[in-house]
């Protein structure tokens, strides 16, 4: 799958494949939903298990569950402020969708959703739109006094508004970009490197000294993909508290 | 045991799902998440949008009715717990503290009764000592004075001896001399000589 005819075919991992054969066909339901299914399981089971022990001085599994709440509640509410609580739960799940997404792709035979455009960029879609209607929802027609700022004069406005407009329209193509990159690139370095192994790998008697090489390397960059993982799920996560203090507060 | 459950479930489903990856008939050209145009592709990246969106908002549903309120309630609780336990340690150590000023102020009054007690037993002492001491001297002084009263009386009877025995030695001078003796005259005579020594 890897090497077809000696060319190294790194872009085939992201290829959909419908699950459940004809079924999912016909719901076009593929892997990538499925991966997007279990990850909500395991961080509903997680954040379920924490509530269910509800220990006084938590265990282990409570521990990990009561850390991702207060990482993302310390960043909504250190970001948005305490009008910022009633959208923690966005935020959470955000936070924890990109992450499992990011984390489950660094197992074995796994299929990173978040390495999908499409699916980066709804994310990206659905908390511009969230954003956008809850500060209209705050601020009515005031919000688009957020183009302008106030106190800049007047003869500037045909820069600045249309600047303003395009920056804040872009905030959906830099948050997807940016994850979906960052996803796509190191899965590529990763497939590139093993299939390196592979190759080198063939050469004969010094085959496996060459090939280690390729190995040491790929060694570095899951340790450097499992960062990824946790950075980009926190990047996306703080740059939408961000964007909620903008439509809470307008600037 | 429903751990192991849920992990034996994953590792069943993930080679299965990544065997399922590679059963495109009709090649891909360039990146897979952007073959909007490959008859199986471009109708899958749609449906995993679709998908997603119902994916998502099921979790966001999860998490903001279910189980995040739940965890909140659990971490408030023990928020709220620490700063009781934390209210009643301060209330017990401020206890503490005007307990341990009670009893320092107590051992502060003990120790002065027992000092003014000490300084009135040593008062008392001393007025006594002074007391005797007086009534020695006095008694002393008495049989000093009774002492003194005594010798004048003594050195005055020998006084008085003394006239008489120089009268009488004088006496017995004048008459062995002359022959006779004027006893008054005598008697006189000594007298004024005493006076002139000063002894009379």
């Amino acid at each position: 799958m890897a090497v077809e005819g000696k060319t190294i075919d790194a872009l085939s991992q992201f290829e959909l494949s419908p699950v459940g054969g004809v079924f999912g066909w016909a719901v076009s339901f593929s892997q990538s939903n499925l991966f997007m299914v279990i990850a909500v399981v395991l961080t509903f089971w997680l954040m379920k298990a924490t509530a269910d022990r509800g220990a006084m001085v938590p265990g282990r599994l409570q521990a990990l569950g009561e850390s991702a709440y207060e990482f993302v509640a310390g960043m909504v509410r250190d970001q948005v402020g305490d009008e910022g609580k009633k959208y923690f739960p966005f935020v959470f799940s955000i936070f924890m969708f990109v992450l499992f997404g990011n984390l489950l792709g660094m197992l074995p035979y796994a299929f990173t959703y978040t390495s999908h455009i499409m699916v980066t960029l709804t994310l990206a879609v659905v908390v511009w739109v969230a954003v956008t209607v809850i500060a209209l929802k705050r601020h009515g027609m005031h919000f688009f006094s957020y183009f302008f700022p106030e106190g800049a004069p007047v003869w500037l406005a045909p820069i600045i508004i249309p600047v303003e407009v395009i920056s804040y329209l872009s905030r959906m193509v830099s948050l997807s970009v940016r994850l979906f990159a960052n996803m796509v690139a190191g899965h590529v370095m990763l497939k590139v490197f093993a299939t390196f192994v592979v190759l080198l790998g063939g050469l004969g008697a010094i085959g496996p000294f060459v090939a280690a090489m390729p190995l040491a390397v790929n060694v570095a960059l899951v340790g450097f993909e499992f960062l990824v993982a946790f950075l980009q799920a926190y990047v996306f996560a703080i740059l939408t508290s961000i964007y909620l203090h903008d439509a809470v507060h307008l600037h | 045991m429903r751990r192991v459950t849920l992990l034996a479930a994953l590792a069943a489903i993930l080679p299965a799902a990544a065997m399922a990856a590679s059963t495109s008939s009709v090649p891909v050209e360039g990146m897979p998440q952007l073959a909007f145009g490959h008859p199986e592709q471009g109708r899958l990246l749609v449906g995993q949008v679709v998908w997603q969106l119902i994916i998502f908002a099921a979790l966001i549903y999860l998490m903001s009715r279910v189980v995040l309120p739940r965890v909140g309630a659990v971490i408030e609780n023990r928020q709220a717990r620490i700063a009781a336990d934390l209210e009643a340690a301060q209330a017990a150590k401020t206890e503490a503290d005007a307990a341990m000023a009670a009893h320092r102020a107590a051992t502060e009054e003990a120790r002065a009764a027992a000092r003014a007690q000490v300084a009135a037993a040593l008062q008392a002492a001393q007025a006594e000592t002074d007391a005797k001491a007086d009534a020695l001297t006095a008694r002393l002084n008495a049989q000093i004075a009774e002492a003194e009263a005594r010798i004048e009386a003594a050195r005055a009877a020998a006084m008085g001896a003394l006239r008489g025995v120089a009268a009488d030695t004088a006496e017995a001078l004048v008459s062995k001399l002359v022959g006779r003796a004027d006893r008054a005259a005598i008697e006189a005579a000594v007298g004024r000589e005493l006076a002139a020594r000063g002894r009379a």
